[in-house]
Formats: C-alpha cells, sequence, structure tokens
C-alpha cells in the first residue's frame, strides 16, 4: 500500500448525496479477477454516454460533458468532494480501487458509508469526515475558484484551504499509523498471532460445535 | 452489567484490543463467493500465506451464474474465469464445504449458510458481500466486508474494527394482512433513513420480530445494510432453535443440548442500555413500494410520487428531482397507477421457501398481466428449488407465465445475462433501487414477494390486500 503523509491537490466537487457503489462502479467489471484498472469505468454510468462493457477500448467511448469529472477544469484532481452517505450499498471494494486509480487520494465529505470508509484505508485512500458547514464551504469556493487546490497533512490531521484557513479531522490513531507508513495490516495482525492461536484453543474447548 | 445482545458477541470474540480501542475480532465463519474472493486469495499467494482455518470457510458460486439452465458451462467467459478461479483455489486451499456451480446445493451465499446449518448463533460471520448481515437473524455478528478484509481473515482469521454503536429497533404490535418482513424492513428505513444506522449494530426486538419466522428475521437483518447499518440480529429464541434442529453442520446429541444451552443466552439482557431506540408501531406498517433510487425513497401503496418542493433540504430536493428524472416519474402520481415491464422474484432478500409460497398464494389461478413481459422466480438454491417443485409451487408460477429459473442472485444486480434493458420498469423482491443496480437505465422498485405477485397479475403496482 501506498502511504499517505501529504497531499497538495487538484479539487472536484461530486455535489450528490447517497452515492452508492454501484454507481461508483457498475457491476459488469466486477467480473476482473485483478485489483488495478478500475479508474477508466469509474462513475461509468454517469461518465460516458454509452454502456460499457469490460474489455473495451473506454478512450474510445462518448464522454457525457455534463459529469462533473469530464470538465477540463478538473482534470488531474486528487481530492474529491462529496455528500452524505457516499459509498453506500455494496461492499465491493472495487469502488475504492477505481476512486484510487483514477488518481484520487482524498475523499471529503460529511458521512461515508461504513463498509466503503473502511474499503478505502486499506487502499491508501483517505476519506475524511468534516462538519457541515466546512464541507459547505469548500463547495462553495471551488465552485467558483478555478483550479481550487487544497493542502491534506495526515500527520496534523489537517486540511489547509488556500485562504490559510485550517479544518482539523479526526482519524482513528491505528488507521492514521497504517496510513502514513504504507502497512500492510495483515503482517500486524500476524505479529498478534499466539494470542489468535490461545483464543481459538479456548474456543474450541468452549464451544465445540463450532469447529466440526 | 446488563449487556446488549451486540455487546455479547462482540466481547465474545475480542482477541486484542489497541489502546485506540481497534479491535482484533475472531471470526468463526466465512463464506466465499466468487466475485470478492479472487484478488484476496491472489494477495495471499502473493505473500506466501496461508489460510489460517480452511474448516471456517464455506463457499459457492452464486453473484455470476446463469439462472436459465441452458448451459453446463458459464457461457461468457469472464463470468466463467471467476467460477473457475474459485474452483480452484477451493481445490487448492480448501473448505469445510463448497457448493459449486451447478451442485444440488449451490445458491446464493446467504441462503445457504442458514440452510445447512453452517451460520450458528453466537457466531462471528463475514462475507465479502454486504448482505452477510442477513446472517444476523441468528443472533450472530455477521459483517459484510471488502476484499483486502476477505484476505485478511483468510491470513489471520481476525477482524480489525472498532465496536459500532448499539441501535434498538422495536417493533411491537401484530402485522396487518398482507405485510411482511419486508415491509418492516423498508418501512424503517423510510423512517430512519438510509444513513440512519450507519455507524451502528441494529438489534429488531418487539413481539412483531418474535412472531416472525426465520425467514422474514433473515430478510429484515438482510436489509439492515441499507439502513446503513453492517450488521443487523434478532435474539434467539425457540423459533431460531426450532429452525437449527437437524440442519446438516448443526450440531448433534451431546453437543447439540450444550450448544443450545448457550444460545438461549443470546439475548439483550434487562435493562441492557442502547446508544439509540426507535420505537415502531406495527399497526402502522403497510405493504410498501419504492419509487426513487435509494431504499429510503419509499412510500405506501396507497401513496403517491412526491414532489422535489416536499422536501426542505436543497441536497434531498435535488436528489428527489434527479430520481423522479431518472424513474420516469412524474410528482402526485398514485403508487397504484405505474405500470410495469418485468417482475424479479428472487435475491437474498426474498428467494427462501416462504417468500416463494406467499407469492404463489397472490398468483394462484390468475395470470401474469399483459404488459409484462418477463416475470421470473428465482429460488435462492438448489435446495429450496427443490422443496418448492415438491410443494408444486413451480407449476402455480409457470400456470401464471413465470420463468421458473436455477439459483443464483440473478437480477438482484444483473452480473449474469438477467437484467433490465433501459428505461424497463421491474416490480423487484431485492434489495436496492440504486440506478442502474438491475441494469444500465432500469427502474427498480422494491416490494414484498406479495406484492411483486399482486404487481405481476395487475401489470402494476396493486394492493395485495386486495387480491388475496
Amino acid at each position: 500500500m501506498n502511504p499517505f503523509t501529504t497531499l497538495d491537490g487538484l479539487v472536484a466537487p461530486l455535489d450528490r448525496a447517497n452515492v452508492d457503489t454501484d454507481a461508483i462502479i457498475p457491476k459488469q467489471y466486477l467480473k476482473s479477477i485483478k485489483r488495478s484498472g478500475f479508474g477508466p469505468t469509474l462513475f461509468d454510468e454517469w461518465r460516458y454516454l454509452d454502456v460499457g462493457q469490460p474489455g473495451q477500448d473506454h478512450s474510445k467511448r462518448p464522454l457525457n460533458p455534463d459529469f462533473v469529472l469530464n470538465q477540463p477544469r478538473f482534470q488531474g484532481a486528487s481530492i474529491l468532494l462529496v455528500r452524505e452517505n457516499f459509498g453506500c450499498g455494496s461492499s465491493r471494494e472495487h469502488a475504492p480501487w477505481a476512486i484510487e486509480d483514477f488518481g484520487f487520494r482524498a475523499i471529503l465529505g460529511t458521512t461515508f458509508a461504513d463498509i466503503f470508509f473502511n474499503n478505502c484505508f486499506k487502499n491508501g485512500l483517505l476519506p475524511i469526515r468534516l462538519p457541515q458547514t466546512e464541507l459547505e464551504q469548500l463547495f462553495l469556493q471551488c465552485a467558483g475558484t478555478p483550479g481550487y487546490r487544497l493542502r491534506i497533512d495526515l500527520e496534523s490531521q489537517t486540511v489547509i484551504r488556500p485562504d490559510g484557513h485550517v479544518i482539523r479531522f479526526d482519524v482513528e490513531a491505528f488507521r492514521k499509523y497504517c496510513l502514513l507508513n504504507g502497512f500492510d495490516d495483515i503482517g500486524l495482525t500476524l505479529r498478534q498471532a499466539d494470542k489468535i492461536r490461545e483464543f481459538e484453543a479456548r474456543r474450541r474447548i468452549e464451544q465445540p460445535w463450532l469447529f466440526a | 452489567m446488563a449487556q446488549t445482545l451486540y455487546d455479547k458477541l462482540w466481547s465474545g470474540h475480542v482477541v486484542h484490543t489497541e489502546d485506540d480501542g481497534t479491535t482484533l475480532l475472531y471470526i468463526d465463519r466465512h463464506l466465499v463467493h466468487e466475485v470478492t474472493s479472487p484478488q484476496a486469495y491472489e494477495g495471499l499467494r502473493l505473500a506466501g500465506r496461508k489460510p489460517w482455518r480452511t474448516g471456517s470457510i464455506v463457499a459457492t458460486a452464486d453473484h455470476n451464474v446463469p439462472t436459465d439452465g441452458s448451459d453446463l458451462a458459464v457461457a461468457d467467459p469472464t463470468s466463467r474465469a471467476q467460477v473457475e478461479t474459485l474452483d480452484d483455489n477451493i481445490r487448492t486451499y480448501g473448505a469445510l464445504a463448497y457448493f459449486p456451480y451447478r451442485d444440488k446445493r449451490q445458491g446464493i451465499v446467504h441462503v445457504i449458510g442458514p440452510e445447512n446449518g453452517v451460520t450458528l448463533p453466537g457466531m462471528t460471520v463475514v462475507c465479502g458481500d454486504s448482505h452477510t448481515s442477513t446472517h444476523g437473524a441468528f443472533a450472530c455478528l455477521a459483517q459484510g466486508i471488502g476484499t483486502s478484509e476477505v484476505e485478511h481473515v483468510l491470513a489471520t482469521q481476525c477482524l480489525l474494527q472498532k465496536k459500532s454503536k448499539s441501535m434498538l429497533v422495536r417493533v411491537e404490535g401484530d402485522l396487518g394482512r398482507g405485510v411482511s418482513a419486508k415491509d418492516i424492513a423498508l418501512y424503517v428505513i423510510g423512517q430512519i433513513g438510509t444513513a440512519g444506522g450507519t455507524g451502528f449494530a441494529i438489534e429488531f426486538g418487539g413481539s412483531a420480530i418474535r412472531a416472525l419466522s426465520m425467514e422474514g428475521r433473515m430478510t429484515l437483518c438482510n436489509m439492515a445494510i441499507e439502513a446503513g447499518a453492517r450488521a443487523g440480529m434478532v435474539a434467539v429464541d425457540q423459533t431460531t432453535i426450532d429452525y437449527l434442529r437437524g440442519r446438516p453442520f448443526a450440531p448433534r446429541d451431546e453437543q447439540w443440548e450444550r450448544a443450545v444451552e448457550y444460545w438461549r443466552t443470546l439475548k439483550s439482557d434487562d435493562g441492557a442500555q442502547h446508544d439509540r431506540v426507535v420505537d415502531i408501531d406495527a399497526r402502522r406498517i403497510t405493504p410498501q413500494v419504492t419509487w426513487g433510487t435509494s431504499p429510503e425513497m419509499v412510500t405506501d401503496i396507497r401513496g403517491q410520487v412526491p414532489a422535489p418542493e416536499d422536501f426542505a433540504d436543497p441536497v434531498q430536493r435535488e436528489g428527489v428531482a434527479r430520481a423522479l428524472q431518472y424513474m420516469g416519474l412524474t410528482p402526485r402520481t398514485p403508487i397504484d397507477q405505474i405500470r410495469i415491464d418485468k417482475v424479479f422474484i428472487g435475491s437474498c432478500t426474498n428467494s427462501r421457501i416462504e417468500d416463494l409460497r406467499a407469492a404463489a398464494k397472490v398468483v394462484q389461478g390468475r395470470h401474469i398481466a399483459e404488459n409484462v413481459k418477463l416475470a421470473m422466480v428465482v429460488p435462492g438454491s438448489g435446495l429450496v428449488r427443490a422443496q418448492a417443485e415438491a410443494e408444486g409451487l413451480d407449476k402455480v408460477f409457470k400456470a401464471a407465465g413465470f420463468e421458473w429459473r436455477e439459483p443464483g442472485c440473478s437480477m438482484c444486480l444483473g452480473m449474469n445475462a438477467d437484467r433490465l434493458d433501459p428505461g424497463e420498469r421491474c416490480a423487484s423482491t431485492s434489495n436496492r433501487n440504486f440506478e442502474g443496480r438491475q441494469g444500465a437505465g432500469g427502474r427498480t422498485h422494491l416490494v414484498s414477494p406479495q406484492m411483486a405477485a399482486a404487481a405481476a397479475i395487475a401489470g402494476r403496482f396493486a394492493d395485495v390486500r386486495d387480491v388475496v
């Protein structure tokens, strides 16, 4: 996993609530047995005017000019502004894979669906929960400022606006530690292997039917 | 101190806790299917790791498989590659049980777990599928996980997470005629919203829940994720125990007695404190129909499509306007005037024997309307299909003009060939009415099996209470 320390990036706004993971990456692309290559089909049904299929050359497909990420001013964006309940629905990790593969490293919203939120951290993607009023300001500033950028510092847990305004955010200590260092959490968990074995042995005695 | 059911399930599985509360939670049962596992096994292989305990794994192919019974192999090459990759991974690494494509016990992972007794009370259950919450009907802590977590559980038998808050949804009173667990689920989501349960584990309690069959409880817990909660659960009672007795993987003899004694403790103690309590009067719940592109966009069969201006919040108003446009609906249209093109009875929400019986009762002796292009019943598993056939339900459906299919996830998410064409409108017993969920441009209305059956007959949404 790529570590996340600081990010100075162009911001793109996705101004709709309850964006579900089916919208982030439609089902036909879940047939892949790989983790990579989902970026070109991120938000597929909004981004293109046709219905896409896996394996096709997506660069030749007709783009929907009204979709925000197709606008020239947001090309190269690495920070996505979203509304509440982003990432709801299916647990498909293809959603953060697609977002990350597209080039985003951070998502700023008010609330995220639990499974999606969790999946982001496993892929070097930082979802940040901000107060509604702060987020509203970011949407306004982004709309009114071509080339709007933000700076995110995970160590100090801050989002810094171009006008110098600093927004603090919360992140769980363990997740922050893994993300800052790019740690694979399986490796960390296996350091507790003795405790797992001990727990398992006890369970085997107490509830043997679980080990039939 | 009085504990909630969630407290008991959580504390019974804690292996280790970090200073910030991040916990290693031991996983008893790992359900695996073809779509979200290949990358996890690949990750394991690349890191030179092995599964920690293959005896915890139960696998099946469900998301991708064809249901029309026409082909022996999966025709679509990419789908076939996934199904074959699962075959290979299970052959290489092993599992407690594997129900491959075309096995007579194959089916939707959330149907086959309980029916084979591989889901047992007190377990932690995970699967790379958000509807894993279904298994909470058995007083399990059952949660959907991402593929990285699938790999983590394979490698370590544990999940890393922090404890959620606890919500009690208490439904008291008797359900009205024609009202089912699906209607409770949709009604609750209509009340608390699709993010209402975010950060919570939901326990469903109250007399209306205790009166539900296990099938009904599974439907309800299945939809907990649609309310934003990763886990839904119901306490153990006699209904739970009666359901499990004699299931292939349920304990037997002396172990059964010991297990039952323990299982009976799996309920919230009197006086246990939940972080939030939502009280619902069962008598207020009527047959529900969704009109929009989120499960919270739901109303009563006797209601009408709302207008954007009914909503004060600008983001919500915009969302409603967009949903109505996508759904091709005009504000103030009575729900029972909305005509449909297709009917789908199936999915991990509503494809169990009780669901099929309820739908068959409505269609018995009737025929689907002329404007209905396709009405299909997709049983949740080979065993459900066989049971339904033994009861003659297949004949009832076929005589009424329904197609009788092989088991799988099918048109709930349209990964196989079963899907809506752009603009088509479907009465569906599935769980998500998101844009494009059942096929690009498809329009999904979520309903109960009875209501889907009534819609098939009427060619539009109809109040099942007027039909039966």
